[in-house]
């Protein structure tokens, strides 16, 4: 084959398998952009309008109006908030001490609850939250995001802290630092590209979480993903609304993977795990 | 020495290489608030389901032991048995076809190209978006009479399908949104290993006059292979326990077509209340599951995925 041809061809794959591979993801978000612009005639006409013209914003307008949006948004700040918040305090020591004490049961036994079905932890945090008289509560919601935010948080601080020399931390203690002290100054700033990886990672999963908040969540106490759900399912299907509605929810999450996708990648790659 | 007597002589021998501490046991003490909520968010819900399923559990109170009863049943529920194969049958299609195209996306996104940054944001976008919220728009789209993707068909003259509404494409419909989601996660993985890849091999390969091909197939592709491990056993862990999407888009059904373990498990514990029951899918749900991460874990020990 030609070297010309050879080149030309695999020219035309690449741009090819870029198009294959890129356009799915701009079609899906394009399209929820549309329709929560477009009117209700529009949303409905045949052939579908892809662009609004004029664009229109009474879809926003009837989310905020009539669903008591802000009220499951401050839910979901709530929960997710104070999930990450606690994730971290207690989350950060332990991948500290973990890394330290080399100890890789702890590290398996936390891997395993990252891949448990969030489902399967529901049942029994179900019962308990009964006999305590805590279902339909947003301190339910808060400790059950736990399950999420804290082995994610302890697995990537694990990674940090265990590339960060002990050496650093010896040279604290010879010098009459104690332990907790060689933590806080010494080894806790060197981590805190780890703290920032791991709370965004544990944020997304959190806030994206839809099971605890159907499970768990009463009317007033549920977080977004499940709030939109019932959204759908209680009144009549109102497309426009309903595509304002899911990119208001996915919208902080996609902010802050255009901003944040370098700290991203990295926390992915070196943890290379999902939630849900 | 400050210390008093007794305290000196109750503590161990200080070792002569002064250098050597063992801090081992003080480092727990960072880890003990974590313990904590591990043992009673996670590691109890754990135990608790193992003990629940050995039990039938009325509503209003009120437990038999029944032993080994809810899995003998469990055994000879056609519903279950079902759910086993509608869950294998995504799970094959849901791993097979992302790593294939988690593998081409590495490839392109590795190389050097105008936008490619704001071209990889826009690809790894699904991953991170909330699933409810696409999901919903997904439904939008899967609109028999006014969805765009049958218009999207039309427009190639390929007649409009039923999407989620017909037992025979309910499975392969959902598994397109499953590959739509998490293709971008084996891409990461899989750039991050070509990231770390010896430059020498193509350079005499090219010399030797291998074509890209030749080059992928003898030089990519084994060097790429123990991170292609990893991301399998990865993305069989997430497509076997896939819960919002399916529960968002066609709620398990039609009827009971897209019925996977994990849907099968919240109907029985949520919608009939039967706690002892779902409690015995879950076991047998997170047996599968420490059996798949011990593999990943040997994996990634293999390649030093960390380090």
């Amino acid at each position: 084959m030609p070297v010309a041809l050879e080149r030309f061809i695999n020219r035309v794959g690449f741009l090819l398998s870029l198009f294959v591979l890129v356009s799915p993801a701009i079609l899906v978000f394009f399209w929820m952009l549309s329709l929560s612009f477009k009117n209700e005639v529009d949303n409905t006409a045949w052939p579908p309008v892809f662009v609004p013209n004029p664009p229109t914003m009474a879809n926003y307008v009837e989310v905020f109006a009539r669903n008591n949006f802000l009220l499951y948004l401050w839910n979901s700040i709530v929960v997710t908030g104070g999930a990450v918040l606690v994730g971290l305090i207690i989350g950060v020591p332990a991948g500290y001490g973990i890394a330290r004490s080399k100890s890789a049961k702890s590290a398996v036994l936390i891997l395993i609850a990252r891949m448990t079905p969030a489902l399967s932890y529901l049942i029994p945090l179900f019962m308990v939250f009964q006999v305590l008289g805590l279902i339909g509560t947003k301190s339910a919601l808060l400790v059950t995001h736990l399950v999420i935010t804290v082995p994610i948080i302890v697995w990537i601080m694990i990674g940090y802290f265990e590339n960060i020399p002990a050496e650093l931390e010896d040279a604290a203690l010879v010098d009459g630092a104690n332990t907790w002290q060689s933590f806080r100054h010494v080894a806790l700033p060197l981590a805190r590209p780890g703290i920032v990886v791991g709370g965004i990672l544990a944020f997304i999963f959190s806030w994206n979480n839809f099971i605890f908040s159907v499970v768990l969540g009463g009317k007033t106490t549920r977080t977004l993903p499940s709030a939109i759900y019932n959204v759908l399912t209680f009144e009549q299907i109102s497309w426009g609304p309903l595509a304002a509605a899911a990119l208001l929810v996915t919208l902080p999450v996609l902010l802050l993977t255009v901003i944040a996708q370098r700290e991203i990648v990295a926390g992915l790659s070196s943890g290379g795990l999902k939630d849900g | 020495m400050t210390e008093s007597p007794a305290l000196a002589a109750s503590a161990p021998p200080r070792s002569a290489a002064h250098k050597k501490y063992d801090f081992s046991r003080k480092y727990w003490v960072f880890a003990l608030p974590a313990v904590i909520v591990v043992l009673s968010v996670i590691v109890f819900p754990w135990l608790f389901t193992v003990f629940m399923s050995v039990h039938d559990w009325k509503i209003g109170g009120g437990m038999d032991f029944v032993g080994l009863g809810n899995f003998r049943t469990l055994v000879f529920d056609d519903r279950f048995r079902e759910s086993l194969l509608i869950t294998f049958y995504f799970t094959v299609l849901a791993v097979v076809i992302p790593i294939v195209l988690g593998t081409l996306a590495a490839l392109v996104f590795h190389r050097e190209f105008p936008f490619r940054g704001i071209l990889r944001t826009i690809f790894v976008m699904p991953m991170m978006a909330t699933p409810v919220a696409v999901a919903l728009v997904w439904k939008m789209m899967f609109h028999p009479q006014l969805g765009v993707l049958n218009y999207l068909l039309s427009l190639f003259g390929i007649p409009p399908s039923e999407w989620v509404f017909s037992t025979s494409t309910v499975i392969p419909t959902l598994v397109m949104v499953e590959v739509w989601h998490w293709t971008p996660l084996v891409m990461l993985i899989l750039l991050g290993g070509l990231a770390g890849m010896p430059t020498e091999p193509y350079e005499s390969a090219k010399i030797d006059g291998a074509n890209s091909w030749q080059m992928f197939r003898f030089i990519t592709l084994p060097l790429l292979w123990p991170y292609i491990m990893i991301a399998l056993v990865i993305r069989t862990i997430d497509a076997l326990k896939v819960f919002d999407i399916i529960f968002v888009i066609s709620e398990g059904g039609p009827g009971t077509a897209s019925e996977t373990l994990n849907i099968f498990l919240y109907l029985q514990a949520f919608q009939f209340y039967k706690l002892g029951y779902s409690s015995a899918v879950v076991v047998i749900f997170f047996t599968i599951i420490v059996a798949l991460s011990l593999i990943l874990l040997y994996v990634r020990q293999k390649t030093k995925w960390n380090s």
